[in-house]
């Protein structure tokens, strides 16, 4: 039986320090492993506020239904591979997130542009609007004798019909086709386009004309956005902030890991290791949620890390109580650890309170944290009594006449 | 004083021996007063600071842009005030990292507005990589809706907290302990007065925390002198069994500050510009929790026992 526990001891080790090693790369991976906020890879976040139209009709909700489809499209188009997209109806809100996005500058202007494409005749009169513009897309032409990048436009039935009449109106006249207030083409319509294809001139690159066959084929947004808050983080200043939010953890993890090995002796090699048991626990805990991490996450993490260390030391020094009331070891750590968890059980739930209002009625940066210090409550209260007890108990059950001293009590007391 | 005759409960320490096991022990309870003058001086200064120059609100709760441009090279403060005017913008430019680093802080600005000035700066002040580029816009409801929402979430944590305190122990721990959270959250509004530091987004979820962290505190201490409170006996001294309970806590309390604030040491040293403020603010806040859970919280419930009059003053 004292064999037995050396060696259920030493395996428990072994096992939790194979755990962390086979646990980095899954957690770390930049692929699939637990996804990281902008603020730490770079990014953007927008809040798009929604204004009521010049004539004074309130934003509807299928307006902002549409918005959202909207500008899903148009993120979608941006290739960005978790966006994050979420309608506030209550303050007419569209709330972007593009994490690890490359260009956030480009992203920003896509975004908030209405891309209301109008057809207009020389004296500004709107003949047709995009809503019946069934595609765009952007292409080299070479059939004018010099080739060009171009946008290929494509209408509806219902449109092709009406462009028919127009450019058949307007033969030999100028078509100039906006965008919003501005005017990005006029050309002189030189037959009347009849098949309901035709197609944009004059882009400079493909690149610009890509972009422009994009504000038109997502169509136009029903309602104007504007930017009410940005928080743009570039993609090296987030990697710079993961590195130093990661040192200045893992320096913080060390000095309690080596302040708890030399206060608290073999208690404290049992805390380290419930410790990283406990981090190990969290972190799939948000990968398996599927959690963003950001700075203010990992704030909530050390946190809870604190409230977890708190916790073994409430258990030791009631142990140690135990002890110097003359209890024998094996009964000093039954009845402290029984106390000492109905303590912080109080303490923890006190502060889970705390993390829950937060986390309902905190704005999105806040949430983020009150949930990694919610998981982390739960996932220390958790490794206490299944993990931290029953190591105690086989270092007790492994010799009972272990010397007090492993367990950082004066000899003298 | 007639001797003591009474065998101390069995399993139980007595006041005498808790006493003896501490060697720096001294009587908290007695001193009370002089705790509370400390704190009071402390939040009255912080209040002093609060009217006479409020807080350095950040374009998080004032609305605003806020540009933070690494520099490729050295530059000199004049030229970006330059490039401002040069576009017809009013802000204050902060540089840093050896002059390396601008924080330019303006009105709200238009996109339009916005890449106008940065062309302005990349081609008349100095190069710089946009991947290395923080930008900060925050409309003007916006910031009010910050600070509402987090005194929203106050509000309802406190209620919530004192529910449970209550129902948990008793009515008057609640009150104490959240007297004891009100303490902390003002030491550190107070301090960030005082120092003028600049708030923003994190401060609000530091202070978050540190209430948070400081009920944790308290509540550890008030489970021991609600355990010693049901062993008490008729004639034993309810301060006696208060500075009792708070010393057998001590280790704890000073061990578990110990460690917290040493992880926020490293956050404060190593972490980023955006953890600084953040860590500031916890700093503050957990001393001032270890501080506030022993000689306010635990000393409270003595001060106003003895004002009921339910125990000799």
């Amino acid at each position: 039986m004292k064999r037995g526990n050396i060696i259920k001891l030493t395996a428990t080790v072994i096992l939790v320090i194979i755990a962390v090693c086979f646990s980095i790369q899954p957690l770390t991976d930049s692929e699939n492993g637990i996804p990281l906020g902008l603020d730490l890879k770079g990014g953007v976040h927008l809040v798009l506020q929604a204004e009521p139209g010049e004539d004074g009709v309130p934003v509807s909700k299928e307006d902002m239904a549409k918005a959202r489809a909207i500008i899903e499209q148009r993120v979608n188009e941006l290739g960005v591979s978790e966006p994050f997209i979420q309608v506030d109806e209550d303050k007419k809100r569209v709330i972007v997130e593009l994490a690890g996005i490359e260009d956030p500058d480009k992203a920003v202007e896509l975004l908030k542009t209405t891309a209301k494409l109008t057809f207009r005749d020389q004296e500004g009169n709107i003949l047709l609007d995009g809503t019946e513009l069934k595609d765009a897309s952007a292409g080299v032409d070479s059939s004018m004798g010099q080739s060009g990048f171009v946008v290929h436009i494509s209408f509806t039935p219902q449109g092709a019909t009406e462009f028919a009449d127009i450019t058949t109106d307007l033969v030999g006249q100028k078509l100039g086709i906006y965008l919003d207030e501005k005017m990005i083409q006029n050309p002189v319509v030189s037959t009347p386009i009849v098949s309901g294809e035709g197609q944009i001139q004059g882009y400079s690159s493909l690149e610009e004309a890509a972009e422009y066959a994009v504000l038109l084929r997502s169509g136009a947004l029903p309602v104007s956005l504007t930017v009410a808050e940005k928080r743009q983080v570039g993609a090296l200043l987030g990697v710079d902030s993961l590195n130093k939010s990661l040192i200045a953890c893992l320096y913080g993890i060390i000095f309690i890991l080596l302040f708890m090995l030399t206060f608290y002796r073999l208690p404290g090699v049992v805390a380290d290791i419930s410790l990283a048991v406990f981090g190990l626990l969290v972190l799939w805990a948000l990968y398996g949620l599927n959690a963003v991490l950001t700075l203010p996450g990992i704030s909530g993490f050390v946190l809870s890390m604190g409230m977890a260390v708190d916790l073994n030391i409430v258990v030791y020094e009631r142990i140690k109580e135990e002890i110097k009331l003359g209890k024998s070891l094996r009964a000093a750590v039954d009845a402290g650890f029984s106390r000492a968890f109905l303590t912080v059980l109080d303490s923890n739930i006190t502060t889970l309170f705390a993390a829950g209002t937060l986390f309902f009625l905190g704005s999105s940066s806040i949430k983020g944290f009150a949930l990694t210090l919610g998981i982390g409550i739960f996932a220390s209260l958790f490794t206490a009594i299944t993990f931290t007890r029953l190591l105690l108990r086989w270092i007790v059950g492994y010799k009972p006449n272990i010397s007090k001293a492993w367990f950082g009590v004066r000899r003298d007391a | 004083m007639a001797e003591n005759l009474q065998a101390p409960a069995k399993g139980v320490a007595s006041y005498d021996q808790v006493k003896k096991e501490h060697k720096l022990y001294f009587n908290i309870v007695e001193r009370r007063k002089l705790w509370y003058s400390i704190s009071l001086t402390v939040i009255l200064a912080g209040l002093i600071s609060l009217f006479a120059q409020g807080l350095n609100f950040g374009i998080d709760f004032t609305g605003g842009d806020m540009i933070d441009i690494k520099f490729d090279t050295v530059v000199k403060q004049a030229d970006i005030s330059k490039a401002l005017e040069s576009v017809d913008l009013k802000g204050s430019v902060q540089l840093s990292a050896g002059d390396t680093e601008a924080i330019i802080r303006t009105e709200v600005l238009e996109e339009t507005k916005r890449d106008e000035l940065l062309k302005t700066i990349q081609e008349d002040v100095a190069t710089y990589d946009t991947k290395m580029l923080k930008e900060d816009k925050v409309g003007p409801s916006i910031g009010v809706e910050l600070r509402n929402d987090a005194f929203k979430a106050l509000a309802v944590a406190t209620v919530l907290m004192l529910i449970y305190i209550s129902f948990r122990f008793k009515f008057i721990y609640a009150v104490t302990g959240i007297i004891a959270l009100l303490h902390d959250v003002f030491i550190t509004i107070g301090v960030f007065s005082i120092l003028q530091w600049q708030i923003d987004a994190s401060f609000v979820a530091a202070i978050l925390t540190v209430f948070g962290y400081s009920i944790n505190d308290t509540v550890v201490i008030f489970d021991r002198i609600r355990e010693n409170e049901k062993r008490m006996k008729k004639r034993d001294s309810f301060k006696e069994m208060i500075d009792k309970s708070v010393w057998q806590t001590m280790h704890r309390s000073v061990n578990t500050t110990v460690t917290v604030l040493i992880a926020l040491f490293a956050i404060f040293i190593f972490g980023g510009v955006s953890t600084k403020v953040f860590a500031f603010a916890m700093l503050i806040g957990v001393f001032s929790g270890a501080y506030s859970s022993i000689f306010i919280a635990s000393q409270l419930i003595v001060t106003i026992k003895g004002k009921l009059g339910e125990i000799s003053k």
